[in-house]
């Protein structure tokens, strides 16, 4: 399997008569359904010249805002943009593309007169080609010659990386590079420290480096072509006609690449992968074979597959996505091997929602996605049966539902190379995701067998910890602004840099909330914004929340907080704002909820609210609140 | 397999690729006098072709061809080394 056809998605066997229908009318979610099916080379470019021709400005309502992406090469990239767009549209994001004359990237960022400044986008990707770095190299150089040579590089680079920081504010991805250079030496290629394919591997480390000093992104083509292989990346002859340097063939998979990035940026990865049982987890039908019956382990080649791809959920969910399961099963013969198989890998504890019964599945999943407080479009859904896999594609079009091959032994690489869950972010909360979702369920198990909720809640020994926003807290700031979408009054999206101005900003309030309990530390659940005003008001800019913590009087303790914050600083009054989304229909009512006063109400939804303190009184919880100080 | 329907299928991504379905093709078609079959073009539909039939062109080859029927005969030479 090679990720270069985007074999995870699924073949339609109408793509021609649909795209006909979409092109004569229009619709921007007919748009992304074809996008998610299988598309080659040609598909793509027919795709992208409908979308271009219907969407020529984007489409109301959509979930994150446009995209305006500029490609500055040092080669030919004209036949990878409809890739990059559909790749976008794929994920829900309407992408505008400039791209510089080739090899002018340089002039380009230094003249703010030019039509890159004209078109002043948000995300560069810097694609440098093999040649044009390292083409001219020479393999007689010596080993600190060798690294002099990569300094100099990176120097030149991250120049360029400053100057598209400092002067067009934009976020920036570096392609790696393509390891093009046939090898001087062989396995010890290193040794030969001018040889071009060493400086690519060197150059490619130092990039890793670099990115995570300088808060970029890579778009690291190297591995993929190391897993895939470099044939369908890379065709010499291609370049020396037209110096293309990726290959039309891998187009669409290149532009898949960078159409999740974009999406992990804006905090639309997938959250949560939902698992079937029978021949997924484990070969045979537990119901029918029993617990000595199926093929998991040892003993047999599939069942150690199954033991392999086991073990790929599990070192998913302890870097931070969500698992559950989803089968049609009796529920105590689905939890059997989960609680007396010795192969198991994946325990109970390790899934956040265990759903067996023998209604349908997209009705399941849709539940599952309630039970976690995550919306339909954070799940992805693992089935080995494709009866299965149809009808959640049909009646869930926002899951992501991979065609898993036939093998169970490509099952684990059949989930990675569709990349739903791309990070660029991974933060110590990641790690302890799982775990927190996992005492959630205990605390709603607890509260579905208690029906007095007062005092559910107060046996939780719930604190707020609630501190101004610091540098140790900054990622997961950054990280909750991005992605939350349901509890998320205005929904802005603020980058590190806008984060840090705001912690230096004595017109700023700032709040990073986490809330812990019995069953253990939540982590940091919300986020609060709020600026002074001249007219000497509190305005709420952000305010946003972690479902997770839902209904569980958070939102009343922090209103408590923000309003002794208010007060500390003289102010008695404070101004709340919703902006609707596609999403956050939840916090619609907030600020009513809390006593404000509604003061505005605009025809597209928007609300203004207003709070007078000078009568507050604060709200009674099971909250204990403690307002530390930021770390130093 | 014979010439007509291998020129069928070369007519069909060349269709494709410059998204005309009403394009006509024959084998005396040149990519001068084909709207729209510029260098560019040219490219996608090579590698198109290589990928259909699960060929490989020389470069060489590639610029020798004067027009689709010689394209055709290239192709149909190819697929009888492969069997």
């Amino acid at each position: 399997m090679s990720m270069f056809n985007l074999y995870w998605l699924p073949e339609d066997p109408n793509w021609n008569g649909l795209l006909r229908a979409v092109s004569a009318a229009p619709s921007w979610p007919d748009l992304v359904r074809l996008a998610g099916t299988r598309v080659d080379m040609l598909k793509t470019n027919r795709l992208d010249k409908v979308l271009r021709r219907s969407f020529a400005n984007p489409p109301d309502g959509l979930r994150s805002k446009p995209v305006s992406l500029a490609v500055l090469s040092s080669s030919t990239v004209d036949h990878l943009l409809p890739a990059i767009r559909v790749g976008a549209l794929r994920r829900n994001l309407w992408l505008d593309i400039f791209t510089g004359d080739y090899g002018q990237y340089l002039q380009e960022l230094l003249d703010e007169a030019s039509a890159l400044y004209r078109a002043a986008p948000d995300t560069i990707l810097f694609a440098f080609d093999a040649q044009h770095l390292f083409g001219s190299a020479d393999p007689g150089i010596t080993l600190p010659e060798a690294d002099a040579l990569i300094d100099q590089t990176a120097e030149r680079v991250s120049n360029l990386w400053r100057l598209a920081k400092d002067r067009l504010g934009c976020h920036i991805i570096q392609q790696t590079i393509l390891p093009v250079f046939p090898m001087l030496a062989g396995s010890n290629e290193h040794r030969l420290g001018g040889s071009p394919a060493n400086l690519v591997t060197q150059m490619n480390q130092r990039f890793r480096r670099m990115a995570d000093e300088a808060g970029i992104d890579l778009l690291a083509i190297d591995s993929m072509a190391a897993q895939s292989g470099i044939a369908p990346w890379y065709d010499p002859m291609l370049w020396h006609k037209a110096k293309q340097e990726i290959s039309p063939i891998a187009a669409p998979a290149y532009g898949d690449l960078v159409g999740r990035l974009l999406a992990a940026r804006r905090g639309m990865s997938f959250k949560c992968l939902v698992l079937d049982l029978d021949n997924t987890l484990w070969g045979g039908v537990i119901g029918d074979d029993g617990l000595d019956g199926i093929k998991l382990g040892q003993g047999s080649a599939l069942g150690e597959a199954h033991v392999a791809f086991q073990r790929y959920c599990r070192d998913l969910s302890r870097r931070g996505i969500i698992l559950a399961v989803c089968s049609k099963n009796d529920d105590a013969n689905a939890r059997a091997p989960f609680e007396a198989h010795p192969e198991m890998i994946l325990r109970l504890s390790d899934i956040a929602c265990f759903v067996a019964n023998w209604d349908d599945k997209p009705g399941n999943i849709r539940s599952i996605a309630e039970r976690l407080n995550i919306g339909l479009d954070a799940l992805a859904f693992a089935d080995d049966n494709p009866f299965e896999r149809a009808i959640v594609r049909r009646e869930l079009s926002m899951v992501a539902v991979p065609e898993l091959p036939e093998d169970p032994a490509l099952y684990a690489g059949c989930i990675a190379d569709a990349g739903y869950f791309e990070t660029v972010r991974i933060t110590g909360e990641d790690f302890e995701r799982g775990r927190q979702y996992q005492a959630n369920l205990q605390r709603e198990q607890a509260r579905d067998s208690s029906t007095d909720m007062a005092g559910y809640l107060s046996s939780l020994d719930m604190t707020l910890v609630c501190m101004p926003f610091d540098p140790v807290g900054l990622p997961r700031i950054v990280q909750l602004i991005n992605k939350t979408n349901q509890f998320n009054l205005t929904t802005r999206r603020y980058g590190e840099a806008e984060v840090r101005h705001l912690m230096e900003d004595p017109k700023a309030v700032t709040m990073q909330i986490r809330l812990t309990d019995k069953l253990g530390d939540n982590g940091m659940i919300s986020v609060v914004i709020g600026r002074v005003d001249p007219e000497n008001f509190l305005v709420i800019d952000t305010w946003l929340m972690s479902c997770r913590v839902l209904g569980r009087q958070v939102e009343q303790a922090t209103m408590n907080v923000i309003a002794n914050a208010a007060l500390r600083r003289g102010l008695t009054r404070i101004k709340g704002e919703y902006v609707p989304t596609a999403k956050n229909g939840m916090v619609l009512e907030h600020y009513r909820k809390l006593g404000f006063r509604l003061t505005q109400d605009d025809p597209d939804g928007r609300t203004l609210w207003e709070l007078d303190l000078s009568d507050y009184a604060p709200f009674s919880t099971f909250i204990a609140v403690n307002e530390g100080k930021s770390h130093e | 397999m014979n010439e007509t329907p291998i020129l069928q299928s070369v007519a069909d991504i060349i269709r494709d690729v410059l998204d005309d379905p009403a394009l006509a093709i024959g084998i005396d078609t040149t990519a001068d006098q084909t709207e729209g079959w510029d260098s560019f073009n040219h490219i996608n539909i090579v590698v198109a072709i290589e990928q259909k039939f699960g060929i490989k062109f020389k470069t060489a080859e590639i610029e020798s061809l004067r027009n689709v029927g010689e394209l055709v005969d290239l192709i149909g030479q190819k697929l009888k080394l492969k069997s």
